[in-house]
């Protein structure tokens, strides 16, 4: 086994340093290490989505970085921004139009809206769904999780819903 | 699965690259954006037993126009091609092309040095920079820098001309001429999916007539193929359905080793080439799509 | 038809039944604040990771795990023999399926492989990381044996046999033949024929299976955290082949990361997980990764279908002729069997309409591929797709309208109860009154001129239809009489609390469909308490009333029925307290949002909150003779028919490239009657995620395996699924004919989404290309299968 790592990264805020193996990816480090289970792991090769992270405030695939690529980064899981209070508009629209079902892509998909709207909250319908075309949904079908980003998107903006 | 262990070294500098291709050999492989290699790791398909992270090198970084020539450093990252101003202006198959990279989260991570250097010849830009005439920025610690044409660069699947002992550090394209265009188009199942087949396009447009033309395909072969036969053919005509007819006829030629892939048999994508072609040579001549 | 009694329970004030409301446990998941299996870490817990088969049928010897053992982290290295003195084999058969045989299976194979991916050695570890470390360090010596990999050609007398104490491989066999087939035919004005192929794909849930086994030796008892649908039938397995005595198993399943029937099966390395912590006295969890889940999660659907269909000169059905042979893997899946899905299609196929001559022959092959079992629609959609490919072809060639032809045979909205052709009884359905809705939603004529416009343009855009039956509401019909102890009922236990609270514990389970929110609503409904007063308890076989869980569309339909009544019998002693307390007539008494209130006018007397504390802790205020049951249970089973058919129909409108062979889905209507609806909006959104997932197998999906049996795309870069970009919007109807079996009336609705998509986007793309004289019936429909139908490549 190699030897292990010390990483010293901001998470959701918080300081954290853990010696770590450097095969360790983030999504397992924050799930493991941190006990953030929040962000879910659901192929391992970067297609589904479900371990969408912020990174530096860019959304990433946590499982296709390594936890000791993000010294000195700040990241930011489904907890963090939860807790945070940014994404509650998202969150309750999600809820009312019952845009997730089993919720194990939920997580990741906020994430990945969050980072649609905040760059564009007027986005369109197929803006919304090309921006989530890489977070993989098997319940929904998708019109739900397009109906709650488009909403917010023109609440934040200002339009009527 | 897990990625097999491995050793981490995070460079800061070229000279710890070559430090450690030094020490470790064949055995040490770069990481940067990591979206094709970690995947391959994490699927045991890949195992280097010590992995450079050249994400801190502040000179791969970096987009800047001098005299003619766009410089675009190796850690540019896709989703940076698709926004900077310096690329739109100058280099704008590459704006075009990026958005068909994959997704959103991807392209925050994903480099142009990355792709190249990897050379999937399902990948996009690997067939732009042969489109642009691109030039590969190369160093090595024993032979300094050096120029290889990008096409030459591709030597097949996960191949390059790169020496095990080089990293691709920035990528040099002449910037568009006043009467030159660029088109690309993919056939592409689901937004971000690797084409089925791709064409990227550039050549100047003299009223209807096409000089100079590189059209390349993505997604048949081994690697890039730059459709030498069908440029010469097209060269001095002016667009018109024969034009395009004649076209996928030297296609033919071109096209004479595709491959076939999981989905799709050569034959439909040498159909589908054909059709592509017809509608890249439409919008470079103005025609939009047929 | 529908006819509602406007005094029933479900139309009290304040009733939720029929309303939009959100689910409550959506929350927590919304937040990331769910407990899917893999979240849970447990004292003293280890993790296995499996060496499995790289053949297709190999036999192995020797097994060399000295290095593995001598690995980082590794507890123990178990072979199947090793692990067969914890675990004993099982044999995939249900009585009712006449003649169906199968194999005995173990939870690690003991010298003989039989698909890839089939686990051979477990390893486990400190780490899921160290587990795969060392099974790359065991040595295996295979010897590769020929391979069945061509249903085809399973039969012959010249392929090997899989299992020799089977004879041969065929797995099951159903013949029907009712009426005069041969007769129809020939007085027919018009036969066509086709030969449908339907790809294997597989379920892909996002959350992987994941199973946590804890045995405990001191109590001789074993807890199993699982994603799974049916906890008390895996409680029942789990004893009866770890020799446990079944009360001294839990299951508990919380939060499921999608399941659509995946996860309703016995899978060999969730059964070593569970052996293997008796074996190791700790817990041991075994979590698959996306490539394990490709080559051992069930496929399904992997049917190949010659039908012909025989049609008078007034358009009038009259018989139907089809073969059907499906390749089911080297097992027949334990314990429902791989024989359902042929039974399915043959008890399916041309079911809206009045067809009186029908023949069938179901062939299910061993073949050494992964094995297939139940997915989301079980056969409904292979059925739907050959009856509605038949129905589009007699239009094709009788140059008549798609939806006249069908005007013509579907059964009549009067015409009920009604019999199939293949014995099936259908309660009440709605096929015109849906055909009728679904032509204003889409505005049919419009949309047809349209097409011609586009058409006259070179662009090419077709429209498809299909009709469709559901199964749901499944009584003991489906799997108790053929002996598995697959329970048909379902149970709810109520109680109110001193708070006036009402907790409820359920055997249907929660896959994130939304059972829990509309168990909810019925029971805030049938008891009279705001939805926030209610508290759903699912899923933990410690705690739950006996149930099935979630297949077969049955969660709201059954356990709904049994919440209901729970709830009305609460609400009963709840007023019989109350009347004693108030010095009332109970029968002049109401529950509403909470608060014991006059019946008539409403006036609030009490709050449930005040009985609650009266009873609880002040019962001696009560009369001596008078002892409160502040706590119900009350059981349904679906009696009056074998199943409570739904029906529906849907109509995709799609462009194809002509030039690309791309198909791109402009828009889908679907119309659907599941009779009585509790919550508008999550029935719309199971049918929205079920078309979505029925274009997944029209036009993505499907598992390739080379003539070795090599399972060619276990990524999900290669097994495309549906995607936001390619959906479209799919706008929903309904029709509502409640079942009179039970007082909610509500039947089934998760599947019907997905029994009519392939069938209508089939049936559109042939409609795109009617001009060129071709016509596509492979799925899934990829660009290469279109541009060969068009004869382009």
């Amino acid at each position: 086994m190699s030897d292990t790592l010390t990483v010293n990264l901001t998470v959701n805020g918080e300081k954290v340093s853990r010696a770590i193996e450097p095969r360790r990816n983030l999504v397992d480090f924050l799930r493991e290490d941190l006990q953030l289970t929040g962000s879910h792991v659901g192929c391992e090769h970067g297609v589904c989505g479900a371990c969408t992270l912020r990174v530096n405030g860019e959304i990433v695939r946590g499982c296709l970085m390594l936890a000791v690529q993000a010294e000195g980064a700040v990241v930011e899981t489904i907890e963090g921004v939860s807790d945070s209070g940014e994404i509650a508009d998202l969150q309750e629209a999600f809820h009312e139009r019952n845009a997730l079902q089993c919720g194990f892509c939920t997580p990741g998909m906020l994430l990945a809206a969050a980072d649609l709207l905040n760059a564009n909250p007027g986005a369109g319908r197929d803006q919304i769904r090309e921006h989530i075309s890489g977070n993989y949904c098997r319940c929904t079908g998708y019109q739900a999780i397009v109906d709650a980003i488009e909403a917010v998107g023109r609440k934040r903006s200002g339009q009527s819903s | 699965m897990k990625a097999a262990p491995f050793d981490f070294v995070r460079a800061t500098a070229l000279s710890d690259v070559f430090a450690a291709f030094e020490r470790h050999g064949d055995d040490a492989r770069i990481v940067a954006g990591g979206q094709s290699l970690m995947p391959m790791m994490n699927m045991r398909l890949a195992a280097p037993r010590v992995l450079v992270d050249i994400n801190h090198i502040a000179e791969l970084n970096g987009v800047s126009e001098t005299d003619g020539t766009l410089r675009i450093g190796a850690l540019t990252r896709h989703q940076e091609l698709g926004v900077n101003a310096l690329v739109a202006e100058h280099a704008p198959l590459l704006t075009m092309a990026s958005t068909h990279i994959a997704h959103p989260a991807i392209r925050n991570r994903g480099t142009f040095g990355g792709s190249l250097s990897h050379a999937d010849p399902a990948a996009e830009l690997p067939a732009c920079a042969i489109a642009s005439d691109a030039v590969i920025n190369a160093v090595s610690s024993s032979r300094g820098e050096r120029s290889i044409k990008a096409v030459d660069f591709f030597l097949g699947t996960f191949h390059t001309a790169l020496e095990p002992d080089e990293i691709l550090v920035s990528v040099d394209i002449p910037i568009i001429g006043a009467a030159e265009r660029v088109a690309f188009d993919e056939l592409a199942r689901r937004q971000g999916d690797y084409a089925l087949v791709g064409l990227a396009a550039k050549g100047t447009i003299e009223g209807k007539t096409f000089k100079d033309l590189r059209l390349v395909f993505f997604s048949v072969a081994d690697r890039p193929i730059l459709a030498t036969e069908t440029i010469a053919t097209l060269e001095g005509k002016d667009y018109s359905p024969d034009t395009v007819t004649v076209a996928e006829a030297a296609l033919e030629v071109d096209l004479q080793d595709i491959d076939s892939d999981l989905h799709t048999s050569a034959a439909t994508k040498t159909h589908l080439a054909r059709v592509l072609v017809g509608r890249v040579l439409a919008e470079l001549a103005g025609e939009g799509r047929q | 038809m529908t006819e509602k009694s406007p005094l029933t329970v479900l139309d009290r004030p304040n009733s939720f039944i029929g309303k939009s409301v959100s689910r409550a446990g959506a929350k927590r998941l919304l937040e990331g604040r769910g407990t899917f299996v893999d979240d849970m870490t447990l004292p003293r817990m280890v993790h296995v990771a499996f060496c499995r088969s790289p053949f297709a049928h190999a036999k192995f010897g020797a097994i060399n795990s000295e290095a593995a053992k001598a690995a980082s982290g590794i507890i123990s290295v178990v072979t199947g023999r090793e692990l067969a003195e914890y675990c004993t084999p099982w044999v995939g058969v249900l009585t009712h399926l006449q003649g169906l045989k199968s194999a005995p299976q173990h939870a690690i194979a003991l010298d003989k492989a039989c698909w890839q991916g089939e686990a051979v050695v477990a390893v486990i570890a400190e780490t899921r990381s160290q587990a795969e470390d060392a099974v790359e360090l065991v040595e295996i010596d295979y010897q590769e044996l020929p391979v069945v990999a061509d249903m085809e050609t399973a039969l012959d007398d010249a392929t090997p046999v899989i299992h020799s104490d089977l004879g041969d491989n065929l797995c099951f066999q159903r013949e029907v033949d009712i009426g005069e087939v041969d007769k129809a035919f020939a007085d027919a004005h018009c036969v066509v024929e086709e030969t449908f192929n339907f790809g294997r794909h597989t379920g892909v849930c996002l959350e992987t299976r994941a199973i946590i086994a804890d045995y405990n030796p001191s109590e001789e008892h074993l807890t199993v955290y699982l994603s799974a649908q049916a906890p008390h039938m895996m409680k029942n397995l789990y004893a009866k082949h770890f020799g446990l005595n079944e009360d001294k198993v839990r299951v508990v399943c919380k939060d499921v990361g999608g399941s659509f029937g995946i996860k309703v099966h016995t899978y060999p390395d969730e059964m070593a997980t569970g052996a293997l912590s008796i074996m190791l006295k700790r817990p041991v969890k075994f979590n698959a990764d996306r490539l394990e889940s490709f080559v051992t999660d069930i496929h399904a659907r992997d049917h190949r279908v010659k039908a012909r269909m025989a049609v008078s000169k007034e358009g009038k059905f009259l018989a139907i002729d089809m073969d059907d042979l499906t390749g089911i893997g080297p097992y027949s899946v334990y314990p429902r069997t791989s024989g359902i899905e042929a039974n399915q299609v043959i008890n399916l196929t041309g079911g809206p309409y009045t067809i009186e001559n029908y023949r069938a022959n179901a062939r299910v092959v061993f073949t050494n591929k992964n094995g297939m079992c139940q997915y989301r629609a079980v056969g409904h959609p292979i059925a739907c797709a050959v009856g509605e490919g038949l129905v589009d072809a007699a239009a094709r060639a009788m140059d008549m309208d798609p939806v006249e032809l069908r005007r013509r045979n579907l059964i009549p909205d009067d015409a009920y109860p009604y019999t199939y052709a293949t014995g099936l009884v259908y309660e009440q359905l709605s096929h015109h009154q849906c055909l009728d809705k679904l032509l204003e939603m889409m505005d049919y004529d419009g949309l047809r001129r349209e097409q011609a416009e586009y058409r006259d343009k070179g662009i090419h855009r077709g429209i498809g239809f299909a009709s469709m039956i559901e199964v749901t509401n499944p009584s003991p019909a489906f799997y108790g009489v053929g002996g598995a102890f697959i329970s048909s009922q379902e149970g709810c236990t109520m109680r109110l609390d001193h708070t006036g609270g009402i907790t409820c514990t359920v055997g249907v389970t929660e896959q994130g469909q939304g059972s829990d929110a509309v168990m909810a609503q019925v029971a805030a409904t049938a008891v009279g308490v705001p939805m926030e007063n209610i508290r759903i308890v699912s899923g933990d076989t410690d705690v739950v009333p006996y149930g099935g869980g979630t297949w077969a569309s049955r969660a709201a339909g059954i356990g709904g029925e049994a919440a209901l009544r729970a709830g009305k019998a609460l609400r009963e002693n709840l007023l019989e307290i109350a009347a004693i307390i108030l010095q009332a007539d109970a029968a002049a008494l109401d529950i509403q949002d909470g608060a014991v209130v006059d019946a008539d006018g409403g006036t609030e007397r009490m709050p449930l909150s005040e009985l609650g504390r009266i009873v609880y802790f002040r019962g001696d205020t009560l009369p001596k003779d008078v002892q409160p049951e502040l706590v119900v249970t009350r059981h349904y089973v679906p009696k009056a028919f074998p199943f409570a058919f739904t029906n529906g129909v849907e109509a995709f409108y799609v462009e194809v490239d002509v030039d690309t062979g791309f198909v791109k889905l402009l828009k889908c209507w679907v119309v659907d009657d599941c009779g009585t609806i509790i919550n508008p909006m999550l029935v719309d959104e199971q049918i929205r995620g079920g078309v979505v997932q029925g274009i997944g197998g029209a036009l993505y999906e499907e598992c390739l395996y080379d003539e070795r049996g090599q399972y060619l795309n276990a990524t999900m870069a290669d097994y495309l699924t549906p995607m936001a970009m390619e959906m479209p919007d799919i706008e929903v109807g309904h029709v509502e004919t409640p079942t009179k079996d039970s007082e909610l009336g509500a039947k089934g609705v998760g599947e019907a989404g997905t029994t009519g998509a392939p069938a209508a986007i089939m049936n559109a793309i042939n409609d795109a290309i009617q001009p060129f004289g071709k016509h596509v019936s492979d799925m899934p429909f990829t660009p290469e299968r279109i541009l060969k139908a068009l004869g382009k490549v």
